[in-house]
């Protein structure tokens, strides 16, 4: 009964498929595979936004959507069919051709990552060698996408916002590798399912998680920090940034074209997530070993949709930073810290079993911590900022 | 994986001997690479990305067409199982070089079309220097299969053999390698931190 409620996604595709002839079971696997990912995360998408919306209404003492349905439950609905009805404005000087690839481009490839996410126990859609390397060189064409967006617009605000995007990933990005990097070093394989195999053991019925020892702490401090600004979740916002920038590289969408972005920049959210749970929470496994009853799958969902509270409320918690900030942040505070945790994870690895690696490590990282953020950022003066070129 | 055959024809055999090189068409003999179907549009996909990175006119469109050619190249890799380096080729022409590119053409204000044109004055010099990277580029290519053993099946190579290989052997240009890019990087903040002083 526990093995069927596990598997119950696998064995539905299996009864489905049955109903074909041999050579095109396959196939046939395959395919459901990718609808059931193209249709459960758009599903998620909205059940986040509206959370979102009433989440952070609440944080800001007002109501969030109270007027469709009963608390405003069905808003995503109306939502969706206020998009697909509006107009769609193409800008007379605009790059049509372009301006219509972006947000298309950017869905496929945010919807792509999935493909080597393991979701459950045998529910990775494509199992492979360099799983990981995949997501990221993957994660990493959706760039192109935001600069298609900013630069087709021909509108000052969108080439600005597209600018800043694509600096602040391509500055992210580097910590953001560095920090998983850890977790390959410790693994020894690219594979995302032998990562979450490493994890998925117990002892006193506690789980061998990467974020319970010290460098997968600072490591998964870091990645989260790395994956909120690639992003461009507040505070790292900027690219979008409405008081300066009305929308940022998408001011100049409108309809459908603007709820694919939407929607690609929630199912990135929700895929960097899933990528975080993979490698420093285990997967898809329990957090304990009594739990272990309770189906892989509904693990990793759990855990994708706790980061997406953990993202609402920080963004309903911190001001947006200042480009000058943000770059010195990434340069000088997570990339040096990263370096750092590559480091601790090789003394880890090699300082054997025992009570000392754990006192060592901490040391490392606790000291580095505190005098590089404590001291070495408060010679920063983080006072009002001197313009070079505007007075 | 099961490779198709194109068309559904029976396998010819195409081996050919040009300037006394075994020469390897595509083909699905025995003992031969069989080439797909997917081979096929792949390298359309490429050739035609390339060519139009050449002939547009617009050059950011250039920039975009020259990163469908770098896919293409990428997809090639994954095609003949190559994980890594088609991942390689992604995140960094696709994900770094692309939008590099796409920053120096902003940047210099270099996307507006020049009036007389975005075609060389002189195409014969180009043509030359063309034809004269393709003749060393084929050279090399045919070179290599009289050198090498005639591979009959797919080599295993995994991502910890190249890891094992780029440590072991192949150190030394890596580490070369790794200096001149510490190098160009230090130059590049100097060069663009020089008027630091007398700015604020």
């Amino acid at each position: 009964m526990i093995e069927k409620a596990d598997q119950v996604f696998i064995l539905l595709a299996h009864w489905l498929a049955s109903f074909l002839p041999g050579p095109l079971q396959h196939p046939a696997m395959v395919l459901l595979g990718v609808v059931g990912i193209i249709v459960t995360f758009p599903a998620l998408f909205a059940i986040t936004v509206l959370l979102e919306r009433k989440g952070l209404g609440r944080m800001q003492n007002r109501y969030g959507p109270n007027r469709v349905g009963p608390y405003g439950i069905f808003q995503p609905v109306a939502d969706g069919i206020k998009s697909l009805t509006k107009e769609d404005i193409v800008p007379l000087s605009a790059d049509a051709v372009v301006h219509f690839l972006a947000p298309v481009f950017l869905v496929v490839v945010v919807f792509m990552g999935y493909a080597v996410l393991p979701i459950g126990r045998n529910m990775t859609l494509v199992n492979m060698d360099a799983g990981l390397l995949f997501f990221f060189a993957i994660g990493a064409s959706s760039e192109l996408s935001v600069f298609m967006a900013g630069w087709s617009s021909r509108n000052k605000y969108s080439l600005l916002g597209a600018m800043r995007a694509v600096a602040q990933m391509i500055s992210y990005e580097v910590p953001l590798l560095m920090s998983s990097l850890a977790v390959v070093m410790m693994t020894g394989s690219l594979s995302l399912n032998r990562i979450v195999d490493a994890q998925n053991q117990y002892s006193y019925g506690l789980p061998h998680w990467y974020i319970f020892t010290p460098w997968g702490f600072a490591g998964f401090v870091l990645f989260a920090i790395a994956a909120t600004a690639e992003t461009n979740r507040s505070p790292f916002d900027l690219p979008e940034g409405e008081s300066e920038l009305v929308a940022g590289y998408f001011t100049e969408y409108s309809g459908f074209k603007f709820a694919l972005f939407f929607l690609g920049e929630y199912v990135g959210m929700m895929g960097i997530s899933g990528l975080g749970a993979t490698l420093f929470l285990g997967g898809y496994s329990a957090p304990l070993q009594i739990l272990g009853f309770v189906p892989s799958w509904f693990w990793f969902f759990s855990k994708i949709m706790l980061s997406m509270c953990v993202f609402i409320w920080v963004r309903g918690t911190l001001p947006r930073l200042r480009q000058d900030q943000l770059m010195n942040f990434a340069w000088k505070f997570v990339l040096p810290l990263t370096l750092l945790n590559l480091g601790v994870a090789g003394v880890w690895r090699f300082m054997g079993e025992g009570l000392m690696r754990w006192v060592v490590c901490s040391a490392i990282l606790l000291v580095a911590y505190v005098f590089m953020a404590r001291i070495g950022m408060k010679r920063e003066h983080f006072g009002p900022r001197s313009y070079r070129y505007a007075e | 994986m099961r490779r198709f055959n194109v068309c559904g024809l029976p396998p010819i055999r195409k081996k050919r001997e040009w300037m006394g090189h075994r020469v390897f068409v595509a083909g699905t003999g025995r003992g031969e690479r069989p080439m797909s179907v997917v081979f096929y549009l792949i390298a359309a996909l490429s050739v035609a990305g390339a060519l139009a990175a050449v002939l547009l006119k617009n050059t950011v469109h250039c920039a975009l067409a020259l990163t469908v050619a770098f896919a293409g190249l990428a997809l090639m890799f994954l095609e003949l199982d190559a994980q890594f380096a088609g991942f390689a080729q992604i995140l960094i022409y696709i994900g770094a070089v692309a939008i590099l590119v796409v920053f120096a053409i902003l940047l210099t204000r270099g996307s507006e079309t020049p009036k007389d044109g975005v075609y060389s004055a002189k195409p014969i010099v180009g043509l030359v220097i063309a034809a004269g990277v393709f003749a060393i580029l084929g050279w090399a290519v045919l070179r290599s299969t009289a050198v090498l053993p005639h591979e009959t099946a797919k080599p295993q190579v995994t991502v910890m053999d190249i890891g094992n290989a780029l440590m072991g052997r192949y150190v030394l240009p890596l580490e070369i390698v790794a200096l001149l890019l510490t190098a160009a990087l230090i130059g590049a903040v100097i060069v663009a931190m020089h008027e630091k002083e007398d700015a604020r």
